[in-house]
């Protein structure tokens, strides 16, 4: 970066774009600039890089690390394709892969759906009091851990569980319902986590628009319905893109919930790699197969990004 | 202790723009000088080459005969005085004026006592403890003044400092600012748009126009002799008639307009048949005819009364208006709209110029 | 209008389902905190009790969890809000045309999920500590590492509360400054940052309670040592007790007298502030 402003000065002939350090002064320009290279590059680029470079190395114990075998290989890709051991297709992370993606996205629509409506009172019609209560309310849950979070739910929907006590005491079922292995309760888990990441992005947006354009479209004759697809919706681009994506992100690398919601045979992506590292202690195996999750992150944003025609600067918020 | 301010060749450029172009100037130590102009002209920045914010492309400001090339604004007898004043609003009013002091290394007793004698002089005793937020415009004007004189700076560089201000405020606070400068004895150097000021205040104005000095010198040199015609018609009121000049008659001269043929000074030396324009300032315009004067015809329009002066507002035959001014003491009976009047003024109150941009322009 | 009437009612029906939705598990937890059986119960309540306080207390794991979380959380904040400022000033003096790739850049850390970032944290650091047996024994640990880890993405956080705050900061305040005689490190301490003093606030604030609550990425980084999320999800896999909903309630507990003295203290500035504006 140094390098890159240096050039810049270089570039322009007026006498007034100050060098950088001429802003600053040394103690301070040196420090910021350390800094944020501390951070982008040991923090941020490199890891990354070492991440990807591990996921192209064959799995090996410590002392053949760095030796003649250790040689580039594109092995570990092709194990998410083709199972090692068999040779067959590698059907169950294949299936795992596609479940965890095509979950993320119905939780993440399903999360924008009931979450709307709240938003939209939340921001146009709530009187002040009662939208500083009503978001104090939203808000207090979140204080709360995740991993308890999950866990509170998990009591609701065991077999010992209260709603399938409530059930049978009510009569309505004959034997407990097995929540936790239909996966039910990872449904439920994941959208429980992040509903409020839905929430804020969506009041944010929805806030800032001015109440008068849905009061003049309404007096123009429009119903309501047609006022939120024309009018509210379109507006609030950014924060719906911005929630969706946060969502699905948090959804798809999501241990918390399968790991204690799921049911024995659920197969999560995220814990699957988890297991590569913990279990197996496969890390360039996991190091691929996490790649394969920052891409398929990465392309659902792009996507996204596309389909709102939003820009990623818009969207962060 | 003041300084004198010398700008030599002074040009500044933006990438294709050039905002200030050849300003040659020498401002006296313990003057009060001003930059008058329209807004765009390029005063702001020639300000902000003179304290150090911006560097010039060509040329050099020099501070007493220094050098000030390389020189940061930290490092300049400079003080500025910023249009939005620019007062650190997190500070009291006293932290605010012994900012620089503290800079300078000054304990807390010595810095306080010299805001509060900053205090005295501006007029704000007492008020040291108050936060910014509580002041009012006049007030603050007087923390930004205090703060710059804190620093004992050489030359003062005053922003407009007035323009946000209402109009009572202004009028009070010019004869304000120019006691200030008389009793401290520092070279200000004052940039407005609004002639009036520049006229009540400064020893010497520089007017300018599209980064270019058109004239210097003081306020009656600028007003009964300006030597262009912007200037002509930036500064005051002014009759514009525009046409070719027919016949010179020693230092007179004579243009013929669609007005009719009108004789004024010819300080330029103009020849014959030259483009040129007359101007005739609203107060030297009279009703009626007198002996020896320049007539002419014009059509009543409106007429405005405006407290101590009437102004009456006429078409002429050149199609554009004509403003004649009339003190309280002059009788004037509105005629009906359209009715056309006899105008008449002294030849030698006539100014004729080369033709060139009006500052309505 | 009876249709206004219905429509508001259905809303407030909506809204109560919702918040039913969000708090009744939470509410269920709370309950069987205080109940007897070992196995967390809401129904039939057997009887009150706080043993499971007490065993919480006992915790010895949860206890080291617990600062460790802490000692993270500090570092997390030491890191980050120092890199969010610096990254926050640095953003607003490159050009237009540098700045698009520097917030990407920036930004990156929050687009990852969590595990991700973990996982690349240990590998890169266990080669670069690797590389000699001082710098493997002394850095190559847990808590370092999760540090490491986690600041990299709250100093994104960080940088987008300062930038945030700072581009609301009037340019003139700093030539002001310079134009007295300050020096630019002079101008930064004395009028930048006591500016950014709310948002230099906020910042650590979130720092911490971000670093506090991780999950995602501390459980890959954290090696052999805990925090006291791990230590939760480690309880909370092998069994239920209802000691883990014991903390579940201290912790909402905490946080709803935390937000109510913020109330109050907010409720009480504000008063102070219309007296002296009367």
């Amino acid at each position: 970066m140094l390098l890159l402003s240096y050039l810049e000065r270089r570039k322009s002939t007026d006498p007034n774009t100050k060098g950088y350090f001429e802003k600053n002064g040394k103690a301070l320009g040196t420090f910021f600039i350390c800094a944020v290279g501390f951070w982008m590059i040991l923090l941020i680029i490199l890891p990354y890089l070492y991440m990807v470079i591990e996921s192209f190395h064959p799995k090996l114990p410590m002392k053949q690390r760095g030796g003649p075998t250790d040689l580039v290989t594109l092995d570990q890709y092709k194990s998410f394709f083709i199972e090692p051991s068999s040779g067959d297709w590698n059907t169950t992370h294949f299936w795992a892969f596609f479940y965890t993606i095509i979950v993320s996205i119905s939780v993440t629509f399903f999360n924008f759906a009931i979450c709307y409506p709240v938003a939209f009172y939340l921001a146009q019609s709530g009187k002040k009091m009662n939208v500083r209560f009503l978001m104090l309310a939203l808000v207090v849950p979140y204080w709360v851990n995740e991993i308890l979070r999950a866990f509170s739910l998990r009591l609701l929907l065991t077999s010992k569980g209260v709603i399938n006590q409530v059930l049978l005491a009510m009569g309505l079922i004959d034997s407990p319902i097995d929540f936790l292995g239909l996966n039910i309760g990872l449904y439920v888990g994941l959208s429980y986590a992040y509903l409020l990441i839905m929430m804020f992005p969506l009041y944010n947006a929805i806030e800032s628009l001015d109440k008068y354009q849905i009061e003049a479209a309404y007096d123009l004759g429009a119903p309501r319905w047609k006022i939120h697809r024309d009018i509210v919706i379109p507006y609030s681009k950014p924060g719906i893109a911005s929630g969706c994506t946060m969502v699905f992100m948090l959804c798809a690398g999501s241990l918390a919930a399968p790991q204690f919601l799921g049911g024995p045979s659920t197969l999560w992506f995220t814990s699957i790699v988890y297991d590569f590292f913990f279990q197996s202690f496969n890390w360039p195996r996991g190091a691929a197969y996490a790649f394969l999750l920052l891409s398929a992150c990465v392309a659902f944003v792009m996507i996204t990004l596309r389909i709102f025609k939003v820009s990623l600067g818009e969207s962060i918020k | 202790m003041n300084a004198s301010v010398q700008l030599e060749d002074l040009s500044v450029r933006f990438g294709d723009f050039t905002a200030v172009s050849n300003v040659n100037l020498n401002i006296d130590g313990g003057e009060f000088f001003s930059f008058l102009g329209p807004s765009g002209c390029g005063k702001t920045t020639v300000l902000r080459t003179i304290s150090g914010f911006l560097a010039p492309s060509t040329g050099r400001v020099t501070i007493s005969g220094t050098d000030m090339v390389g020189i940061g604004p930290n490092n300049r007898p400079t003080a500025l005085i910023f249009q939005n004043l620019a007062l650190f609003p997190l500070m009291t009013v006293s932290e605010n004026i012994a900012y620089g002091l503290r800079i300078q290394g000054f304990s807390l007793t010595e810095r306080t006592k010299k805001a509060d004698e900053l205090l005295e002089l501006v007029a704000l005793n007492g008020m040291g403890t108050k936060l910014i937020s509580e002041l009012s415009g006049g007030q603050k004007q007087r923390v930004a003044i205090a703060r710059a004189l804190a620093v004992q700076p050489k030359v003062l560089l005053l922003d407009e400092p007035l323009s946000a201000l209402d109009l009572k405020l202004r009028q009070h606070m010019r004869t304000e600012l120019r006691a200030i400068q008389q009793q401290v004895g520092i070279t200000f150097i004052y940039i407005t748009h609004d002639q009036g000021e520049a006229l009540t205040m400064s020893d010497r104005i520089a007017v300018m126009s599209d980064g270019v000095v058109l004239q210097v010198g003081d306020g009656r040199a600028i007003y009964d002799n300006p030597t262009s015609a912007f200037v002509a018609s930036f500064v005051g009121e002014n009759n514009a008639f525009s046409g070719r000049v027919t016949r010179i008659d020693g230092n007179l001269a004579q243009i013929e307009t669609s007005t009719g043929n009108l004789v004024g000074r010819n300080p330029k030396g103009l020849s014959i048949g030259d483009k040129a324009i007359l101007f005739v300032r609203p107060e030297n315009l009279n009703f009626g005819q007198t002996l020896g004067n320049v007539e002419f015809e014009a059509k009543f329009n409106s007429a405005a009364f405006e407290g101590n002066a009437t102004h009456i507002h006429l078409m002429g035959a050149h199609g554009g208006e004509i403003t004649v001014t009339l003190s309280r003491s002059d009788d004037f009976n509105v005629p009906a709209k359209g009715t056309s009047l006899k105008l008449s003024y002294q030849p030698a109150l006539g100014l004729i110029l080369a033709d060139g941009a009006l500052a309505s322009d | 209008m009876n249709s206004h009437i219905i429509s508001r009612a259905m809303i407030g029906f909506y809204i109560l389902i919702f918040l039913t939705y969000l708090f009744g598990p939470l509410i269920l937890m709370g309950v069987t905190a205080f109940n007897t059986p070992s196995y967390p119960q809401a129904f039939p309540f057997e009887g009150f009790t706080l043993e499971w306080f007490v065993k919480l207390w006992n915790h010895r794991a949860m206890m080291t969890g617990l600062k460790n979380s802490f000692v993270i959380g500090v570092g997390v904040v030491f890191i980050s809000v120092p890199v969010g400022l610096a990254a926050a000033v640095i953003m607003s003096q490159i050009s237009a045309k540098l700045r698009g790739i520097y917030y990407l850049v920036a930004v990156s850390p929050l687009l990852t999920p969590g595990v991700i970032i973990g996982i690349s944290t240990v590998i890169f650091w266990k080669d670069m500590m690797g590389m000699s047996v001082f710098t493997k024994t002394t850095f190559y640990k847990g808590t370092i590492l999760t540090i490491l880890g986690q600041s990299s993405f709250v100093s994104a956080y960080c940088l987008l509360i300062i930038s945030a705050r700072l581009q609301r900061f009037d340019k003139a305040l700093e030539e002001a400054a310079l134009d007295l005689g300050a020096s630019f490190s002079q101008v930064f301490w004395h009028i930048l940052v006591p500016f950014l003093r709310p948002a230099l606030f906020s910042a650590g604030i979130i720092a911490f309670l971000m670093s506090f609550e991780n999950y995602n990425t501390t459980t890959f980084s954290i090696l052999a040592d805990k925090t006291l999320v791990t230590v939760l999800a480690g309880e909370a896999r092998q069994g239920t007790t209802p000691a883990l909903s014991a903390l579940a309630v201290v912790i909402i507990g905490t946080s709803i007298l935390g937000a109510v003295f913020f109330e109050i203290y907010k409720r009480r500035e504000q008063k102070v502030k219309n007296q002296e504006a009367a």
